[in-house]
C-alpha cells in the first residue's frame, strides 16, 4: 500500500501535480474569523465538529429531539454525528433505510407529533426524491390546515455545492428550487461558527428549514468557534466588508472568493467593495442587501448554481426593483453555466475569483 | 368489546411453497442472509401460490357465517349503522349540490361505508389518523359535525382550515385526525413517523393512515412500509381496494396478489378483509390495533370493497364501467344493506325507523347546508397567514399590496361575500 502511494507519487511529481492535490485543492482560501468575544470560551472546530456540537446542544437540551438518515449512527459520511448515537441513544440517533422520500416524509410526521426531527439528506443532489414531500406537505403543512398543525420541528441537512471533484451528483446546489416553495426555509452558512448558530437557530425554528451545508469547508474550514449555546437569527444577512464602490452577494462558500476579489479589487483597482453574506435564501433579507445597492449603486450576485432561474434571478428582479433610480450599471450575476456540473471542467465552470473580479471591472467601467 | 385475540399469520401461502423445497443445513452467512442454503432451484412463481383469502363475517344477506358471535353491542351496532346511512345520504345531497354548481368539487364514499366506519369505530381517540380523502366517514364517527363539513365544503369563514383548500380537504386537531392533502401516499410515510415518535415518547397508540389501492402504487407507501417494518412502527396501513384509481382498473394498476401481499415482502403482517362487512372490517382493525401496540410493529389490512360514485364530480364513470357492474355492488353488496338486513333480522332496527331516520338526516344535512351557503367567505388577508409562524417581510409587503389594490378596485371582487 505504502509503496504503491510513493509510487504513484513519483510517477506524477514531473507535472507537479500530486494525489494530493487532485482531491483537496480548493479554489478560494478559507480565512477563518474571529469569535465574538461577547460569547465567551472558544474551540478550535472545523465544520463538520461545529455542526455536531450545534446538534449535540440541541439533542441535550431538547429531550425530544431526534436525528435520522443513512449512515448517521456510525458518525455519519461527512462525521456530522460522530458520538452522537452513543450519547444520546439508538432511539433518538438512528440509520434509516436509503430511501430520501421516506426520510423525509417520516421526518414530517416526527415533527408533526410535536417531536424535533433532524433528518439528513447525505447529498443535496439526492434530496429531489423527497422533493414532493417538502414541497407538497412540509410547506403547506401549516397553511393548509388553517394553523391545526404544522411540521415546524423538521430540519433537513444535506451537505451542498461544490468539492473539487463532484462532477454531476455531488456539487449542487439546489437551493433555488426550494426558495421559490413558500412555507420553507433555507438557510446557507459560510463557515463553522454561522454552522453552529444557524443550524440552532433552523432546529429551533418553527416552521420547516433545509441547512444546506457547503461539504468542501466541512475540513478545510476551521476557526475558533464559541463553546455556548448560540444562535445566529435566520433572514439576516451579514455585511461581512464594508464598502462604498460595489455590492457583492453570495453565500456558503463563494462568499470567500468574494472577500478574495474585495482585497484584490481593492489592491489592484483601487475599487471598494462591500461584501455580503446573505445567509438565509429563504426568506431572505433584501432590506441590507438594498441598502447596500443604493449607496453603491452597482451590485453583483454570486453563485455555484446554474445562471438561469439561480437565486441570482430573484435578487436581480428585487434589487432592480427597489433601487433602480440609484443604479449606475446593470445588475450582474456570476454564477455556474447552464450545464450540469461537469467533472474536469470543474476550474471553468466556478464563479471563480477571476471572473468575480472581471465583473467588478466591468461594473466599474460600465459608465 | 373484546375479541378472541388472533396471533397466527393469515398467510403461510408463502411458507407453505418455500418450506416444500430442500433445504440443506448450512447457514447461509452473508449480512443480508437469513436462511439455509439448498441444491434446488425452483423459482417462487406467485402465479403458483394461493392468494390470500378474504376474512368475512357477514353475508351479502345479513347473516353471520362465524361461529363467534360479533362482539359489538346492540347499541353500539345501531349507532354504527346510522353513522353509516348517514354518511351515504349527506354524499347524496352533497354530490346534488356539487351538479347544481352551488360547491365547486365532492367526492363521495358510495359502497365504503362500512370500511371507513368500521374501521374507525374499532379505533380509540388516542389513535392520530391520516386519511387519503374517501374517509369523512372516520371524521363523523369522531364527532365532525355536519356543520363542520359544510363549511369546509364552502369555504365559509367558519372552516377551520380557513378556506385554504378544495372540498372534502377537512382538518380535525380537535378529533387527532390530520389535515387531508389532495397528493396520494404521501400521507403514508407521514403516518410512519408519527408513530415512531409515540413509541420513543411511550404513548399507547397506533397511529393509522389510509390509503387507496391506487396511491398504494406511490413510492412513498412503499418507503414508508419499508420503514415502519425495520424501524418498528405502531402503525396501522388501511388499504381500501375499491377496484379503481379514476378509471385505472385493478388489472392495470398491480400485477401480484393485491397490497396485502406486499407485506410479507416487508416483514410484516397482514390481513385481508371483506371491506363491506361491517363486523369483519370492525374486527380486523380492532385486532390489528392490539397487535401493532404489543408488538411495537406496524400492520396492514386490505379492505376489500368498490368504489360505487364516480372518482369524484369531475369524473363521469359510465366512460369506462358499465352500469350493470355499478348496479350489482350497489344491491347485492352494499355494506349500509348488509348491515341494515342483519340489524332487521335481530330486530334492532324496522322501515318506520328507517323512514323516521331519513328525514331526519336530511333534515339535519340540508339545515348545515342551507347556513353554510349563506355564510360569508373568510377575509381576503387570510391568505397571508400561516405560510410560517410568523410574517416574513416579503409577505408583510405583499399584503400591504393587495390591500392598496383592493382600496382603489374592490368593487370588482364582491367583498361583501366576504368576512371584511
Amino acid at each position: 500500500m505504502l509503496c504503491r502511494k510513493l509510487l504513484g507519487r513519483c510517477a506524477l511529481r514531473k507535472g507537479e501535480v500530486t494525489l494530493q492535490n487532485v482531491r483537496t485543492a480548493a479554489h478560494f482560501t478559507y480565512l477563518p474569523q474571529t469569535p465574538n468575544p461577547a460569547l465567551g470560551d472558544t474551540t478550535k472546530l472545523n465544520m463538520f465538529q461545529s455542526i455536531n456540537n450545534a446538534m449535540d446542544i440541541a439533542m441535550e437540551k431538547d429531550s425530544s429531539a431526534v436525528l435520522f438518515g443513512e449512515d448517521v449512527a456510525f458518525g455519519g459520511v461527512f462525521r456530522c454525528s460522530l458520538g452522537l448515537q452513543d450519547k444520546y441513544g439508538s432511539a433518538r440517533v438512528f440509520n434509516t433505510p436509503l430511501t430520501e422520500q421516506g426520510i423525509i416524509g417520516f421526518g414530517i410526521g416526527v415533527a408533526a407529533a410535536g417531536t424535533t426531527a433532524i433528518a439528513e439528506i447525505q447529498f443535496a443532489d439526492y434530496i429531489f426524491p423527497g422533493f414532493d414531500q417538502l414541497v407538497n406537505e412540509a410547506a403547506k403543512y401549516r397553511y393548509r390546515s388553517g394553523n391545526e398543525y404544522n411540521c415546524g420541528g423538521l430540519t433537513v441537512r444535506a451537505p451542498w455545492g461544490a468539492v473539487g471533484h463532484g462532477a454531476l451528483y455531488h456539487s449542487q446546489s439546489p437551493e433555488a428550487f426550494f426558495a421559490h416553495c413558500p412555507g420553507l426555509k433555507v438557510v446557507i452558512p459560510r463557515g463553522p461558527t454561522q454552522a453552529k448558530g444557524l443550524l440552532l437557530s433552523c432546529i429551533r425554528d418553527q416552521n420547516p428549514c433545509i441547512f444546506f451545508e457547503p461539504k468542501i469547508l466541512y475540513r478545510i474550514a476551521a476557526e475558533e468557534v464559541p463553546v455556548t449555546d448560540y444562535t445566529i437569527p435566520l433572514s439576516q444577512a451579514e455585511v461581512l466588508r464594508e464598502g462604498s464602490d460595489v455590492t457583492m452577494i453570495g453565500w456558503g462558500t463563494v462568499v470567500h472568493v468574494l472577500l478574495e476579489v474585495a482585497q484584490m479589487a481593492h489592491d489592484e483597482l483601487g475599487v471598494s467593495c462591500e461584501v455580503i453574506d446573505l445567509q438565509t435564501i429563504m426568506p431572505y433579507d433584501s432590506e441590507t442587501i438594498e441598502k447596500s445597492v443604493k449607496k453603491t449603486g452597482k451590485a453583483m450576485v454570486v453563485h455555484e448554481a446554474p445562471l438561469t432561474q439561480g437565486f441570482g434571478a430573484e435578487l436581480a428582479a428585487r434589487l432592480q426593483e427597489e433601487c433602480f433610480l440609484h443604479l449606475e450599471a446593470p445588475i450582474q450575476r456570476v454564477t455556474g453555466w447552464d450545464t450540469p456540473f461537469p467533472y474536469i471542467y470543474e476550474p471553468f465552470y466556478l464563479p471563480d475569483k477571476w471572473r468575480c473580479f472581471d465583473t467588478v471591472k466591468k461594473l466599474v467601467d460600465y459608465m | 368489546m373484546s375479541y378472541r385475540l388472533v396471533r397466527r399469520l393469515n398467510s403461510s401461502c408463502v411458507r407453505c411453497v418455500s418450506s416444500s423445497l430442500s433445504r440443506t443445513t448450512e447457514k447461509a452467512r452473508h449480512p443480508g442472509s437469513k436462511t439455509n442454503f439448498t441444491h434446488e432451484i425452483q423459482f417462487l412463481n406467485p402465479q403458483e401460490l394461493p392468494a390470500i383469502p378474504t376474512f368475512r363475517v357477514l353475508d351479502n344477506h345479513g347473516n353471520i357465517k362465524t361461529e363467534e358471535a360479533p362482539k359489538i353491542s346492540d347499541d353500539d351496532l345501531v349507532e354504527i349503522y346510522k353513522k353509516m346511512s348517514l354518511l351515504s345520504k349527506m354524499d347524496k345531497i352533497l354530490l346534488q349540490s356539487q351538479r347544481q354548481g352551488r360547491i365547486s368539487f365532492y367526492m363521495t364514499c358510495s359502497g365504503e361505508e362500512a370500511a371507513v366506519i368500521g374501521s374507525a369505530a374499532a379505533l380509540k381517540d388516542v389513535d392520530t389518523v391520516f386519511t387519503q380523502y374517501r374517509e369523512v366517514g372516520v371524521y363523523l364517527w369522531r364527532g365532525f359535525t355536519l356543520q363542520d363539513v359544510m363549511h369546509q365544503c364552502f369555504s365559509t369563514h367558519k372552516d377551520n382550515t380557513k378556506g385554504r383548500q378544495m372540498p372534502i380537504h377537512y382538518s380535525a386537531k380537535k378529533l387527532n385526525i390530520q389535515c387531508v392533502s389532495s397528493t396520494l401516499g404521501t400521507q403514508v410515510p407521514n403516518a410512519v413517523g408519527y408513530a415512531y415518535s409515540n413509541k420513543i415518547k411511550g404513548i399507547e397508540a397506533v397511529t393509522v393512515t389510509y390509503f387507496g389501492e391506487g396511491a398504494a402504487s406511490e413510492g412513498d407507501v412503499h418507503a414508508a412500509m419499508n420503514m415502519a417494518a425495520v424501524l418498528k412502527c405502531p402503525t396501522l396501513f388501511i388499504c381500501r381496494n375499491n377496484g379503481y384509481a379514476i378509471s385505472t382498473t385493478t388489472a392495470d394498476q398491480y400485477a401480484g396478489d393485491g397490497i396485502a401481499v406486499r407485506a410479507i415482502g416487508y416483514g410484516m403482517r397482514c390481513l385481508r378483509v371483506d371491506g363491506n362487512d361491517l363486523f369483519a372490517v370492525h374486527r380486523a382493525v380492532f385486532e390489528a390495533r392490539a397487535l401493532a401496540i404489543e408488538n411495537s410493529c406496524p400492520v396492514l389490512i386490505e379492505l376489500m370493497t368498490y368504489r360505487v360514485g364516480h372518482h369524484s364530480t369531475s369524473d363521469d364513470s359510465s366512460a369506462y364501467r358499465s352500469i350493470d357492474e355499478v348496479n350489482y355492488w350497489n344491491k347485492e353488496d352494499s355494506p349500509v344493506g348488509r348491515l341494515g338486513l342483519y340489524l332487521m333480522k335481530h330486530k334492532l332496527w324496522d322501515s318506520e325507523r328507517e323512514q323516521a331516520y331519513a328525514k331526519e338526516c336530511r333534515k339535519d344535512i340540508m339545515g348545515a347546508f342551507n347556513l353554510a351557503e349563506s355564510s360569508l367567505k373568510p377575509s381576503p388577508y387570510l391568505v397571508f397567514d400561516d405560510v410560517y409562524d410568523t410574517h416574513s417581510t416579503q409577505l408583510a409587503r405583499q399584503r400591504s399590496s393587495l390591500e392598496e389594490h383592493l382600496k382603489s378596485y374592490g368593487e370588482h371582487y364582491n367583498l361583501n361575500e366576504y368576512d371584511v
